[in-house]
């Protein structure tokens, strides 16, 4: 596994009893650049993002994720929390999952957590307020103030989350999981549900996260104008099978592509595929 | 325009008089069902054991009507008042009035409770009365960290409590020791406890941890009831040491606190102090409450309680976050049940009832999950309000859970539902308690 690659997915399979959800799937993500998943509905899109970060145990294959410092972790073996918190995977969720009667601060700050716990001397320190954790605490706040002035939402820093509107959630689901520090972030559909223009922003959004941080992005997502704005890298799901892989140009002009995703009306996929551009 | 809408009005009343009418139709209905064979039909055992029955026909249509009566002055009361209820019911400078008063409603209880043995020196009744409040408030205070920040529902908060209890009272009796090493190690063995059961049960969620839970919490007892050579079976551990003040006794005899000091001995004394004990115990578990809410694991008790799954996504390890909120919650009804053992003296498997932690628990919901102030309100509620009703006799129950449910109507969330924000940049602001999740165990 090449130092270009964070994410290598080789011969994965899921089952779900006697239903295949995902077949030998192989692909890789590289560093530094924003790698997207697509497919018609049922693809097996979310269920190959469940194994990846930990949600699902695979039935078979392997998943390799390489840190910068050249640390190579397995993750089909590491299960639940562990992937967020040791291989610094972060993802989030097709249907927005924030902690909705906390406050926007509060939901960053939670995503410390680990890095606070250690602060704390695992609460001890913290109970008796030692100046240690202080500067933690401060530092945390600075942090998810910075991500908060990134995505826009600084002035409702102190509102319940759930009270914010769709398209601020869909943000600050993604500034929590920036607030992880994550090496690979993983976002299920990040503009399902946006407009145009907020669509718009979330690209940016995005591409700074990949220029800025330099963090690897995969990405699920229907929204084509978004994947073929944004991504390095596309990879084309069906039925739990890949059946392309390349740049959005070398996707966007393949038949089996056009056939699979869209639909046996090559002219209405072209369309479509088209005002995506 | 003020005819036509008195009009439109009245329109809408005479639309409403058959819905009424058989809104109430429908509750004479069930009533005369449900009451048919309780109250229509009585049955008693005749003077050679066979059944003997008559009917009151009477009083059951008496009740059907009462109903029925009822249920058209409700309705009525409903469309006059309007469909919001409380918020209409409660003038807006009455609202304000409330706010008002409730930021400052904590500093004055707690300035009350500190000077209640000084004003009610006398008074022995009420002296008792409110070390037993407190009991109550320092437990739905341990059992608010599980139930209400961490949102795991825990049916069996009486097992800690009484492990607390039987610490002290052992290792008091059989060892010799004071009250003042007991007490952290009775906290300590609750503490393990409370991790032995969360290991195998935090898989579970919602309903199937409260049943195991409850279960635990009866186990415990059965242990006790027949573990004989150890915890005295039924008849329950005796001779219990008195709490001593760092080593000086509270009692009649020439080493006492009232010799030492040169003044009269009276028995008072000794409740004042336990007084203080419960008090300082009960500070202390809301401080460390509050405190440890303000950190990582306290942020994190409540973000499992509003999203599990988030929680995994973000690296925290739901395991041990809940076994440390079940450490915690069990802990201080150790330290309780320490207390409860060195006040009576006596403690048997009769007190650790499963009643005892369904007060607990109702004291933590009445009180609006997760706040502390709530929780002390519901406890005075609870247990002061049971009191109240004293006069009542029998009646007194019934009263008690009319004036649950009328709560429970009006404030579903608890007396304060909404939350104070853990950290913020400007403002804190509270959030509504629609927003805040229950959890699911």
């Amino acid at each position: 596994m090449s130092g270009a690659k964070i994410l290598d997915v080789n011969q994965l399979t899921m089952r779900f009893g006697g239903i295949v959800a995902v077949q030998e799937l192989s692909f890789s993500a590289e560093r530094r650049k924003i790698t997207a998943l697509i497919g018609p509905n049922g693809a097996g899109k979310t269920t190959v993002f469940n194994c990846i970060t930990g949600f699902y145990k695979p039935t078979g294959g392997t998943i390799r994720l390489a840190h910068d410092d050249g640390k190579v972790i397995a993750l089909e073996r590491l299960n639940d929390f562990r992937i967020a918190k040791q291989a610094k995977v972060a993802r989030t969720f097709q249907n927005i999952r924030l902690f909705p009667g906390m406050t926007v601060l509060e939901n960053l700050m939670v995503a410390q957590h680990n890095m606070l716990m250690r602060a704390s001397g695992l609460t001890f320190l913290g109970l008796i307020g030692a100046p240690s954790y202080r500067s933690a605490e401060q530092s945390a706040i600075d942090l998810a103030t910075d991500w908060l002035k990134r995505v826009g939402l600084l002035d409702r820093a102190d509102d319940a989350a759930g009270n914010l509107a769709y398209g601020d959630q869909r943000r600050l689901e993604i500034a929590r999981a920036m607030c992880t520090e994550p090496a690979l972030l993983c976002l299920d559909e990040p503009a399902a549900g946006l407009n145009a223009r907020e669509s718009a922003a979330l690209s940016e959004l995005l591409l700074s996260i990949r220029g800025d941080q330099g963090t690897s992005i995969l990405l699920i997502e229907h929204d084509m104008s978004v994947v073929m704005e944004i991504s390095d890298q596309i990879v084309v799901m069906d039925h739990g099978v890949k059946i392309a892989e390349g740049t959005p140009r070398e996707v966007r002009d393949d038949p089996k592509v056009i056939a699979a995703y869209l639909g046996a009306d090559e002219e209405e996929a072209m369309a479509v595929m088209e005002s995506g551009s | 325009m003020t005819a036509l809408s008195t009009e439109t009005s009245l329109a809408k009343r005479a639309a409403g008089i058959p819905f009424i009418l058989k809104k109430a139709s429908l509750s004479a209905l069930v009533a005369l069902v449900l009451f048919s064979l309780m109250i229509g039909i009585r049955t008693e055992a005749g003077p050679d054991g066979q059944l003997t029955y008559w009917t009151r026909f009477g009083e059951l249509a008496s009740l059907v009507g009462l109903v029925f009566g009822g249920s058209i002055v409700i309705e009525l009361l409903r469309q006059w008042i309007g469909p919001t209820g409380a918020e209409n019911l409660v003038p807006a400078p009455v609202q304000r009035g409330l706010s008002f008063l409730g930021r400052y409603l904590a500093p004055v209880l707690l300035i009350f409770t500190i000077l209640l043995p000084v004003i009610f020196y006398d008074q022995r009744y009420i002296l008792d009365l409110a070390i037993l409040v407190l009991t109550y408030v320092m437990l739905g205070w341990g059992l608010n960290v599980v139930v209400g920040l961490a949102g795991l529902l825990d049916l069996g908060y009486v097992a800690f409590y009484a492990v607390g209890a039987y610490s002290y009272a052992l290792l008091a009796t059989n060892f010799g020791w004071s009250f003042w090493i007991c007490l952290p190690l009775a906290g300590i063995l609750a503490a393990f406890w409370g991790v032995l059961l969360g290991f195998p049960v935090l898989r579970l969620r919602g309903d199937y941890l409260a049943i195991v839970t409850l279960a635990f919490g009866e186990i415990i007892r059965l242990v006790i009831i027949n573990w004989q050579s150890l915890t005295g079976g039924p008849n329950g551990v005796s001779g219990i040491p008195r709490p001593t003040l760092f080593g000086i006794p509270l009692d009649n005899s020439d080493d006492g606190l009232a010799a030492k000091l040169g003044i009269e001995y009276s028995p008072t004394h000794r409740i004042v102090f336990l007084f203080y004990l419960i008090l300082a115990l009960a500070l202390l578990t809301n401080w460390v409450t509050i405190r440890l809410r303000r950190l990582p694991i306290g942020r994190a008790w409540e973000a499992l309680r509003e999203d599990e799954v988030a929680c995994r996504a973000l690296g925290i390890n739901t395991t041990t976050t809940k076994l440390t909120a079940f450490a915690t919650g069990a802990m201080f009804g150790g330290f309780a049940g320490a207390f409860f053992a060195t006040r009576q003296g006596f403690i048997s498997p009769e007190s650790f009832t499963f009643q005892e932690s369904a007060l607990v628990l109702a004291i933590v919901v009445l009180g609006g999950m997760g706040s502390q102030l709530g929780v002390a309100l519901a406890a005075l509620a609870m247990i002061g309000g049971f009191e109240l009703f004293r006069g009542l006799e029998h009646y007194r129950m019934l009263v008690f859970g009319m004036a649950m449910v009328l709560i429970m109507i009006w404030r579903p969330r608890g007396l304060i539902g909404h939350r104070a924000p853990t950290v913020y940049l400007r403002k804190a602001q509270a959030i509504s308690s629609d927003l805040v999740k229950e959890g699911h165990g």
